[in-house]
């Protein structure tokens, strides 16, 4: 039996298992299995960054190598959240730093990077080598080349549409001349001039890059220079794209192009001249991703002529201008196609060139393996839905945006959730859904029937009653995140069933008719959850009576009370007394969490929150049993 | 449902403008709002013209054309009546980049039009291309017409009356809008001017701006 099985022999079968759902789930089995993968662990995921401390993190996984952390909620890259929020890594990166983790990699999302913390960063792990920040903001060009200076074996320095203040230009130049490990260096979010001549010597001396995603300032001739110095790279994004297509700059370009036959993935032309389109097709057949939704100078026949290049693509971002039409040639050239992303090139104008409901059907029709979509539309009927739906029953993401969120069938004038009902109907493997247009609470009963996989939900002007809320609440086990914005759902939708939101990662409301008294309710009664109330009308929460209603709710699991470092007009709640009480700093004890965690329906969540506190319960079951003995666990994973 | 729809889509109501479902109430979102048809569901449901009309803070008034007063903020409502108009809540629709979310970078500039007797102020930021603020400031200042070099068709001309849009870079100079790329636009502009075609006249120019070619 496993009993007689050596540490080491476990450890070295645990390797084999890699995703986090996994790992966790190994470690819920006994004593001993939990304590091999605890000391072999070394990939965290934690995807709010305030439901654990640093110091639980560290005590749990001592030999943590990769960690990636999420910070604001999802509604915040759409100016919905205060900017001083919260979020900050810095906390982390000290407490780690202090404790001698040998931390190599660091992915954060949607979180407050200061300088000053890329710079403790960079000094503070010897074989820091990879460092991806998506949606973060608070540093500059400072910040970047203390990263550059002091990461003496930086793998990939990965930047993806952060707010980065790049008021000087000179950190590409503090790569020092013995580093020649980057493997990955994509900075297209910098608005700023960067060396060029560093910027070449940098790339010259990087064999193994293999990933280069260039900023708007690096213009044509460096491009050239570049490709000429690493024709292995499989991943290219362009910055400035704008020649001549008869001049001799344009030839050395298609030169240069051509000898990079491993480019499979091409993106950028933030600046772009569509009559030199032509000297990337020698490229096109063999690129599997696609993203020109930057480039709206690219469009009409030059955008369907640079796709009828593309037979091999899996994954095509682009701008609305394509059109139905344009989306008619996708269909029927991209065969192998699994993700689309259409993105409105004029949000808030006129729309005439957006794409409709027949774009999408089109795809649907051609593309048969299409499992993820994000698409902008003008308008979009129930029947397109359900052809979609038939066409298409492998979608595990479907992300419908209607411009004008509440417009109707435009053919029937009819609410669209048959449409959106056939979609959770027939795509059993959907795991996330956001929903727009026209909707009543039907849509909702549907998605409670049949969305048993989905993990995260977005509704935004929807629904008539708190029936919607409960419907999905009721219904779908595996919800992990919802996010509601304008829908008339009160207090009886949030109150209904409190103990879910501990099933979750996180419940975000706002302009819905929850009120403080809800708000309180739900925080007095779920230590667990800090419940956060937002209100930017000026009043502190403190002046609210408990019948008004609060702008912003977002609450969420944790396992260390509230935060401190929440910001003033933002207040949260904890077991409070009938008194608001901020300044407590409330963690929950061993069996506080025992005594008031119900958990149920524990679906295997690749948190890591869930995992620990799943680790209480069975510790506390486990404390007189020191042999490995295999526990009948009713987690349904196991 | 058609009802339904009629109190969640007063620009759906066949007899023009439902005053009282734009009507705004101060005080917190969602307290005591009378819907269109008069019998307020309990929790009323916060329709999308709703909250237009709750975030912008501001009384509207309608005139004949259906137009609405322009707001002191760059983001103006327009009825959702009138094709092609867009009316802009916070946060809608969902794309980053659209919008800013830190307190930095956000880039204000003086908008002045000849003949017009206050200024407005636009984020230039939160264009991505020369059309989108063409067309913003089109709606900002509906009564006249800029030309457009850019797609080269002439707008309404209401009064007969063209504008020239130019402004004024960091040296001081006054330039012509479109000349440059976008973004080199963003930041060298401090300034825009719609000057009038009749003083324009003999600048006009007789290529048009670099970025007005259609490729």
């Amino acid at each position: 039996m496993m009993n007689y099985f050596p540490d080491e022999v476990l450890e070295h079968v645990f390797d084999f298992i890699t995703c986090h759902k996994d790992r966790n789930s190994v470690s819920l089995v006994c004593k001993s299995w939990h304590r091999i993968e605890r000391y072999s662990r070394r990939r965290v995921f934690i995807g709010n960054c305030y439901s654990i401390s640093p110091e639980r993190l560290i005590a749990r996984f001592p030999g943590v190598k990769s960690l990636t952390l999420k910070g604001k909620p999802h509604f915040a890259d759409f100016n919905l959240v205060p900017y001083d929020w919260g979020g900050f890594v810095y906390p982390w990166i000290k407490v780690l730093a202090e404790t001698g983790i040998g931390l190599e990699e660091l992915r954060l999302k949607r979180m407050v990077v200061s300088d000053e913390s890329l710079e403790l960063l960079s000094k503070s792990f010897v074989n820091f080598q990879s460092l991806v920040l998506v949606s973060c903001d608070g540093f500059s060009a400072d910040g970047l080349a203390a990263i550059a200076a002091n990461c003496r074996f930086l793998r990939e320095l990965d930047l993806q549409e952060n707010e980065v203040d790049d008021h000087r230009g000179h950190w590409l130049s503090c790569f020092p001349e013995s580093c020649t490990s980057l493997v990955s260096l994509n900075f297209a979010c910098l608005k700023g001039e960067v060396n060029l001549g560093a910027l070449e010597r940098l790339v010259s001396r990087s064999p193994n890059l293999k990933s280069l995603r260039l900023n708007r300032s690096v213009p044509l001739d460096t491009l050239q220079k570049l490709l000429m110095r690493a024709p292995q790279l499989v991943d290219l994004g362009i910055g400035s794209y704008v020649h001549d297509p008869l001049s001799e700059a344009s030839n050395k370009l298609k030169h240069a192009i051509q000898r990079c036959k491993s480019i499979m993935s091409l993106s950028g032309f933030l600046e772009v001249a569509p009559r030199c389109m032509s000297a990337i097709y020698p490229i096109c057949g063999n690129l599997t991703t696609l993203n020109l939704s930057y480039a709206p100078g690219i469009h009409g026949n030059k955008l369907t002529k640079l796709i009828q290049h593309c037979r091999k693509l899996q994954r095509l971002w682009i701008l609305d201008c394509i059109g139905d039409k344009g989306l008619g040639v996708v269909a029927s050239t991209c065969k192998e196609l699994q993700e689309l992303r259409v993105f409105p090139s004029d949000p808030f104008g006129a729309g005439n060139d957006a794409v409709t409901e027949e774009g999408l059907v089109l795809v649907s029709a051609g593309c048969p393996k299409l499992n993820s979509l994000l698409y902008f539309c003008q308008q979009m009927t129930n029947a397109a839905l359900i052809t979609v739906a038939k066409n298409c029953p492998n979608f595990i993401r479907f992300r419908l945006c209607i411009l004008d969120p509440v417009r109707p069938d435009p053919v029937t004038n009819q609410p669209l959730d048959e449409g959106f009902g056939a979609i959770v109907q027939s795509c059993k493997q959907l795991k996330r859904l956001s929903l727009s247009g026209l909707l009543t609470d039907q849509v909702f009963l549907y998605i409670g029937m049949y969305a048993e996989q989905l993990e995260m939900l977005s509704i935004a002007f929807a629904a008539d009653s708190d029936k919607g809320m409960l419907y999905v609440l009721n219904g779908c086990k595996k919800l992990r995140k919802l996010e509601i914005r304008d829908c008339p759902f009160g207090n009886a939708a949030l109150l209904e069933d409190v103990g879910k939101y501990e099933t979750m990662r996180s419940l975000w409301m706002s302009s819905c008719e929850v009120t403080l008294g809800g708000c309180k309710t739900v925080a007095e009664n779920m230590p667990s959850l800090n419940v956060e109330i937002i209100n930017e009308s000026g009043q502190t929460v403190f002046n609210l009576d408990e019948g008004q209603k609060v702008d912003k709710m977002y609450l969420y699991r944790t396992l260390v009370g509230h935060r401190k470092d929440a910001p003033e007009s933002n207040q949260t709640y904890l077991k409070c007394r009938g008194d608001l009480t901020r300044s407590d700093h409330h963690e929950p004890s061993l069996n506080d969490m025992i005594k008031d965690m119900k958990l149920k329906n524990i679906s295997g969540d690749d948190d890591f929150i869930i995992s620990e506190s799943n680790n209480f319960k069975l510790q506390s079951q486990l404390f007189e049993k020191e042999e490995a003995e295999i526990m009948i666990l009713k987690w349904k994973r196991l | 449902m058609s009802s339904e729809n009629g109190k969640r889509l007063p620009e759906t109501d066949a007899a023009g403008l439902n005053f009282e479902a734009t009507e705004l109430t101060l005080g917190l979102p969602g307290k005591s709002r009378v819907t269109s048809d008069g019998g307020a569901k309990l929790g009323s449901k916060r329709g999308f013209s709703e909250t237009v009309d709750l975030s912008l803070g501001d009384k509207k008034d309608t005139n004949k054309l259906g137009q609405t007063q322009s707001q002191i903020d760059a983001r103006e409502a327009a009825p959702a009546k009138s094709p092609g108009s867009k009316a802009q809540v916070v946060g809608w629709p969902p794309v980053r980049g659209y919008g800013k979310r830190g307190k930095k970078s956000c880039k204000y500039v003086k908008v002045a039009v000849d003949g017009a007797p206050y200024l407005r102020k636009v984020d230039i930021e939160m264009y991505n291309t020369y059309q989108q603020l063409l067309a913003s400031l089109e709606h900002m200042f509906s009564c006249f017409t800029i030309r457009n070099f850019l797609n080269e068709k002439k707008m309404d001309q209401v009064n007969g009356i063209e504008y020239v849009p130019t402004y004024e870079d960091k040296d001081g100079d006054w330039m012509l809008v479109g000349d440059v790329p976008w973004q080199m636009f963003v930041e060298s502009c401090k300034r825009i001017r719609l000057m009038k075609n009749t003083e324009t006249v003999e600048l006009a120019p007789r290529t048009p701006p670099k970025w007005s070619r259609r490729s």
